[in-house]
């Protein structure tokens, strides 16, 4: 539609609306205000599903399986009505529900000159990863920043953040989980003091808020329509591989035709390692951690048939032994399980070594508890599920994993398993083992992964010896 | 392959694919397509027990307090006021209110994920069957309600069990019946008009039963225009 440039557009409106995809409902302008600026070019209405070969497709989250699409017969247009179900909890879209977009003047940020406060400095090879983070920014490129665990990749972002706010741009930061947005928030706010900060997930409360820097979850990027300049997915790894199509599809509606899009993963999936090699996908490693020692490499430990073992309640010898031996030294250790129902199963047994190991799961709701209590080292061993495979970093501890070929345990799994162990500059090494009943691919490739990180940063001279 | 010949299924509460659980009498008498996969089916959970005889409320946790007799207090209650005597004669609710069905049905019916309708729809449609009503009539949403969520989630339960539904209430007055006490819930000038006649057998459906006001308003208003028995029937027994 033309823009009648004689329109007096409404600047409230403007605002709320600039970079969203909203359906009709969660507008609160009424409805013929909504319309004039429809009727004047300004805001433009946008299908919510789209019929693609006789299948139809969700315009908010990208879904086209069929068995994520109802059908009723719908009071609003008096006819039988299709909708996603896969993002009804923000909202049913339906075949006769639009979504609003602004495509007026766009609304304008102030630029900042200085607007990065930060006194900290980075390891050599964060510095070099900073350096191509600003280039990608400045020239509207996409870059995967593949940052081993514990390389300290948030300080990796703070110069190309604040070279997009320092020219008005605006900028995202997207993760899956809850916790990361809670935890990173203040982080940036303290070294972005004078910048205007939204923090999206779901139940908050800065849901309309215009901000020049958005820290969401990923769920939350279903609201925004080519709004970003500058788009930051964290751990692109911990998308299962089938919601990583979803997870795309959201990130290219989110960010402007003309931005960056930097990609952080400590290991990412198969297919973006072979992007990576083969040159289709620019990307940069920041291979060692800021203590310039290696990344422990795992032991793989044949343990027999460790299940059969576990259904009646017993344990490969090995495993107790490495457990008692943890104990004696008064080491503090993670035991990683494929699963609940296996893992308390062996409990009992463990607690004639040590009364105080604690189990923990995704269920749990003691976890926060437990994890504090192995922080004040009053838990020496926690079994866990993969729910502390990343996120938690305890300063000084030991990892097995039981059941290590379990498919479960997939590579970056592993990596990000092993990543747990030598965090800290008091004490950067310690034992990883795989107990296993015959090696899997995934174990093999997620020594490989390490190995080769180790020698890259030997090769950079990030690191002293391998 | 012997599961081709079928279509694929998915609950329709949490996705995950059916496995199906065909015997050799399904192939000759076609059973109906299942809608819930087995765990979710065992999180609903259905009244067992002695239960008052109106409303089907369970007496299991229930303090001997709130009990009279047959009746639970409330219902007890009810038949004390002249007004309301006999109003209601059986209440009928598929499941009780637990956590997990308290998120179904808010997802149902604030969210608006109309095919929810169908996990109930086998259920409803034996009951309807053994109650033989003359009327199926939902509870009415006030007109911006509906425009809001596209469709009257009574009705639908109506619709997706395979009978017809007679609209013939409307709502003269919108106010939350909840917070009200239990004077004001009695005495509250009349929520439900109609201008149509019924005679016979009468039943009222809606999601929810909660303190029973709701439907004794509603069935007020049908016996003033002829029904001789009111009975309902809700998807929770709150
Ligand atoms: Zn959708
Ligand atoms: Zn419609
Ligand atoms: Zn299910
Ligand atoms: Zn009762």
């Amino acid at each position: 539609m033309v823009q009648n440039t004689n329109f007096q557009s409404n600047p409230q409106l403007q605002t709320f609306l600039s970079g969203r995809q909203l359906l009709v409902g969660d507008i609160p302008f009424s409805h013929e205000e909504v319309q004039q600026h429809f009727e004047n070019g300004y805001v433009q209405y946008r299908e919510g599903l789209v019929l693609q070969n006789s299948k139809y497709k969700c315009n908010r989250c990208g879904n086209s399986e069929s068995h994520f699409f109802g059908e009723f017969p719908c009071v609003r247009c008096g006819q039988k009505c299709h909708y996603c179900r896969k993002c009804i909890m923000m909202g049913r879209v339906s075949s006769c529900s639009s979504l609003v977009c602004w495509c007026g003047p766009p609304k304008d940020l102030p630029a900042t000159s200085q607007p990065l406060e930060w006194q900290g400095t980075l390891s050599e090879g964060q510095q070099h990863a900073s350096d191509q983070l600003v280039e990608a920014v400045n020239l509207h490129q996409d870059l995967l920043v593949w940052a081993v665990c514990g390389a300290g990749k948030t300080e990796v972002l703070f110069a190309g953040i604040g070279t997009a706010l320092s020219k008005g741009k605006r900028v995202c930061l997207a993760t899956p989980r809850t916790d990361v947005v809670l935890e990173l928030t203040p982080r940036l706010r303290k070294v972005f003091p004078d910048i205007s900060v939204a923090s999206l997930y779901g139940g908050s409360d800065d849901r309309h808020q215009f901000a020049a820097l958005t820290i969401a979850t990923t769920h939350q990027l279903l609201r925004f329509y080519q709004a970003f300049d500058m788009m930051i997915v964290d751990e692109v790894d911990a998308f299962p591989y089938t919601a990583d199509e979803s997870l795309q599809f959201a990130v290219q509606q989110a960010r402007k035709k003309q931005s960056s899009l930097i990609f952080l993963t400590a290991t990412p999936n198969e297919k973006w390692q072979r992007q990576c090699r083969s040159g289709k996908r620019s990307y940069v490693t920041i291979p060692a951690r800021f203590h310039r020692h290696p990344l422990s490499l795992p032991k793989f430990v044949w343990c027999g048939n460790w299940k059969s073992k576990l259904e009646k309640k017993r344990l490969p010898e090995n495993v107790l032994q490495w457990a008692r031996s943890r104990i004696q030294n008064q080491k503090q250790a993670l035991i990683f399980f494929p699963n609940i129902r296996l893992m308390e199963k062996t409990i009992s047994l463990f607690r004639t070594i040590d009364p105080k190991i604690e189990t923990v799961h995704a269920e749990d709701p003691l976890r926060k508890e437990k994890v504090q209590a192995m922080r004040n080292h009053e838990t020496l061993i926690l079994l866990t599920t993969t729910i502390l495979e990343r996120g938690v970093t305890f300063p000084n501890i030991d990892v097995a994993v039981v059941g290590a070929e379990e498919e479960i345990f997939t590579e970056s799994a592993l990596v990000q398993i092993s990543g747990r162990v030598g965090r800290s500059s008091k004490y950067p090494s310690g034992n990883i083992t795989f107990f296993h009943y015959g090696k899997s691919q995934a174990m093999i490739k997620a020594y490989k992964q390490i190995d080769h990180m180790n020698k890259e940063a030997y090769r950079k001279g990030l690191i002293d010896y391998v | 392959m012997f599961r081709g010949w079928f279509d694929c299924n998915y609950c329709l509460i949490c996705h995950d694919r059916i496995e199906s659980t065909l015997s050799w009498v399904d192939l000759f008498v076609p059973e109906q397509k299942e809608v819930v996969c087995y765990e979710c089916l065992t999180k609903l959970e259905r009244i067992e027990g002695v239960k008052c005889q109106i409303c089907m409320r369970s007496f299991l946790k229930l303090d001997a307090y709130y009990q009279k007799g047959e009746l639970c207090f409330d219902c007890y209650r009810w038949e004390e006021e002249p007004n309301y005597k006999g109003i209601l004669t059986q209440n009928y609710s598929l499941y009780s209110y637990n956590q997990f069905l308290k998120e179904l049905i808010a997802k149902y019916k604030y969210r608006g994920d109309y095919v929810l309708a169908k996990i109930f729809a086998s259920e409803i449609e034996k009951k309807i069957k053994e109650m033989k009503p003359n009327y199926i009539i939902p509870i009415p949403l006030s007109e911006e309600r509906i425009y809001e969520r596209g469709f009257n989630q009574a009705e639908a339960l109506i619709l997706e069990a395979g009978f017809q539904s007679t609209n013939i209430l409307t709502r003269i007055h919108s106010e939350k019946q909840s917070k009200k006490s239990r004077t004001d819930r009695i005495h509250l000038p009349q929520v439900f008009h109609t201008t149509a006649q019924v005679t016979g057998k009468v039943m009222i459906i809606d999601d929810i039963y909660t303190t029973g006001s709701t439907l004794r308003h509603a069935a007020r208003v049908l016996k003033g225009i002829g029904a001789n028995e009111i009975i309902s029937i809700t998807i929770a027994r709150g």
